[in-house]
């Protein structure tokens, strides 16, 4: 059964979706908050994948999804982990003071 | 789905993801993320995708936010942030930037061709048929993602657990 | 469409309604058995009119009105938003469970066969992990709403606990996806109509015994049930993360509590022991293995099978309470370590040796 709606209004969804997690990364400050909008932008392009695939008619689109997802899996245990070491050293999750690698 | 629900949904997810960016605690952030991740999948199970759906909520809704939390929450980093969370001029070059995206992939859609949706394989978007690509096409990133993953949790162990 | 939507509301209905029949039997069970099991009489001091009822009016009538009349108390500087949403992320998941959990087989009606089973999703054992996943939020919600410290500590220990636990049970859940080759809840429980040999139902305890163990030990864990309620431990930590609720909202959780009992229930016997299966039991009446044959009609098989399939989880509600009660409480060290290097190898063991199983089996065929 097609899908109710046309391909290019999930498209259209995934992009406003992206664009949202975009304005998060870079308006935030707080690195938690900034990791959520990665993975709302993780997301959306999951959202494209899928729908590109239905439209298709091939599987592919929702393999990469499902390998999209184990990399975010894995990019979110890291990342944490790489916060809680940070915080541990300077008490601060402020993006705006983690500034030592600047020149 | 009809074209009335999906405009709700639509609606519904839009309306979690800017609480993710705008609202001022994390926690609701994550709550919020967790509703938009469960929406999604009600997309995911519309467009003939069930596996990647359930999937979604196991290992996004039900895994990496809950790890979000616990950071949060262990951490206590629910302080709101010192100063504003950026001047004037940087909000308006990321909300313009945001637009900037989304024009460019609405001028991108005009040239999709506008297919009607072809005759689905039977049996599409079930476990059989995504197992049946990952196995035979897909099979060398498989084992490198199983690497990855390996990887990653030694690495995350590693940095988290105290030096000396 | 509208007689579509009319089943589907009835059966989701119905699922729902035999699962809360059981919960409210299992609050019973927890009194009366845990009296027997401790030698004493148990809850049986209110009665209506001197009548009662071997403790029935107080179980489920008094109590539950107690708990709805009894001020609800939100802690000062507490999220209030996020306090009462706890209690609901709680329930609600585990009730959501019920839908694809299969209580007979069909139902001949008016020219259609009904399936007997809330929503036919092919990936059913996957929703079933899924709301598992999303149980945890109402615990970590629950301790971090109450700005009290130790509930906090009760809420992660309690949720570290719960998603360690959900790999052993997803595991466990390959071993039985491998056996029977589907997702479906309602396709496992039909291939357990099989006979062995002739005269032996084929349930999947003779196929996954080491399956059967690892879930429910670690549905039990899951659901946070002593020996593994160390985030509640009434005797110790008054009640961990919930301690700040009282009230309907406290209800909810004692709810949510005894619904994941009646979950697990469900699930190990739809997935170890036949499920809605009678012995020789098919849609059509009884087919006995030395030849006598009872024709039944349809409606009274489905109630045969619906039957079965409450006495099958009554039994194992039973047991998750005699095993609460028998004993003691695992330390929190303790309980991680079986989660993580206990149940986990057993079954990824359990996995390899029934994939080889499997394949010995298929090539043979």
């Amino acid at each position: 059964m097609p899908p109710g709606a046309p391909l290019t209004w999930y498209l259209g969804l995934s992009a406003v979706v992206f664009a949202i997690g975009t304005v998060g990364v870079l308006v935030r400050r707080n690195i938690i908050v900034i990791f959520m909008a990665i993975e709302l932008m993780l997301n959306a392009v999951n959202l494209t994948f899928v729908a590109f695939a239905r439209s298709l008619g091939s599987m592919d689109g929702q393999v990469i999804v499902f390998f999209v997802m184990t990399v975010a899996a894995a990019e979110a245990a890291v990342g944490l982990a790489i916060i809680l070491a940070l915080f541990r050293n300077r008490e601060t999750t402020n993006a705006d003071e983690l500034v030592t690698l600047r020149w | 789905m009809t074209a009335p629900v999906f405009l709700l949904l639509a609606v519904l997810v839009v309306a979690a993801a800017l609480t993710v960016v705008a609202h001022p605690s994390p926690v609701y952030s994550a709550c919020a993320l967790v509703v938009t991740l469960f929406l999604l999948s009600v997309f995911f199970v519309a467009l003939d995708a069930q596996l990647v759906a359930v999937l979604q909520v196991i290992v996004y809704a039900g895994a990496i936010v809950v790890l979000f939390l616990f950071v949060i929450m262990l951490l206590n980093l629910t302080q709101p942030e010192s100063r504003p969370t950026a001047g004037v001029p940087v909000v308006a070059v990321a909300v313009g930037g945001g637009i900037g995206i989304a024009a460019l992939v609405a001028a991108a859609l005009r040239r999709v061709p506008p297919a009607g949706a072809p005759a689905l394989p039977e049996g599409f978007g079930d476990t059989a048929a995504l197992a049946r690509r990952l196995f035979t096409a897909y099979v060398l990133p498989f084992e490198l993602t199983s690497v990855l993953l390996l990887v990653a949790i030694v690495g995350a162990v590693g940095l988290a657990s105290r030096k000396g | 469409m509208p007689a579509d939507i009319a089943i589907a509301t009835a059966k989701v209905l119905f699922a729902l309604f035999l699962a809360l029949q059981i919960v409210g039997l299992g609050v019973f069970f927890e009194r009366k058995v845990s009296a027997l099991i401790q030698d004493r009489i148990g809850a049986n001091r209110a009665a209506i009119f001197g009548f009662a009822g071997l403790g029935l009016v107080n179980t489920l009538i008094a109590d539950p009105i107690k708990f709805l009349l009894k001020e609800d108390i939100t802690p000062a500087q507490s999220d209030r938003l996020l306090h009462f949403i706890a209690p609901c992320a709680s329930l609600v998941p585990a009730l959501a469970t019920f839908a694809v959990v299969p209580f007979g087989d069909v139902l001949a009606l008016g020219g259609r066969l009904i399936n007997l089973q809330g929503a036919e999703l092919n990936v059913g054992l996957l929703f079933v992990l899924a709301m598992a996943s999303l149980g945890v939020y109402g615990v970590v919600l629950a301790g971090w709403a109450s700005n009290n410290r130790w509930s906090l500590l009760g809420g992660i220990r309690g949720s570290a606990q719960m998603i360690s636990y959900e790999v052993a049970m997803g595991l466990a859940l390959i071993g039985v996806v491998l056996t029977y080759n589907t997702l479906d809840l309602q396709e496992i429980a039909r291939a357990q109509g099989r006979l062995l040999w002739g005269w032996l139902p084929a349930w999947g305890i003779l196929y996954q015994p080491l399956a059967f163990v690892v879930f429910l030990v670690a549905g039990i864990a899951e659901s946070k049930r002593i020996p593994f309620d160390l985030p509640e431990s009434e005797s110790e930590l008054v009640s961990g993360y919930f301690t700040e609720y009282s009230g309907a909202k406290h209800l909810m959780f004692m709810m949510s509590d005894f619904v994941e009992v009646v979950l697990v229930a469900a699930l190990v016997t739809t997935l170890f022991f036949g499920g809605w299966q009678v012995p020789y039991l098919a849609r059509d009446g009884f087919h006995f293995p030395w030849g006598t044959a009872v024709a039944l009609p349809s409606l009274v098989v489905a109630l045969l099978q619906v039957t079965a399939f409450a006495l099958k989880v009554i039994a194992f509600t039973w047991l998750q309470i005699v095993i609460r009660w028998t004993l003691p409480r695992f330390r929190y060290d303790q309980l991680m370590r079986l989660g993580w290097k206990g149940l986990l190898p057993v079954s990824l063991a359990n996995v390899m040796v029934s994939a080889l199983l499997v394949l010995l089996a298929g090539r043979g065929a």
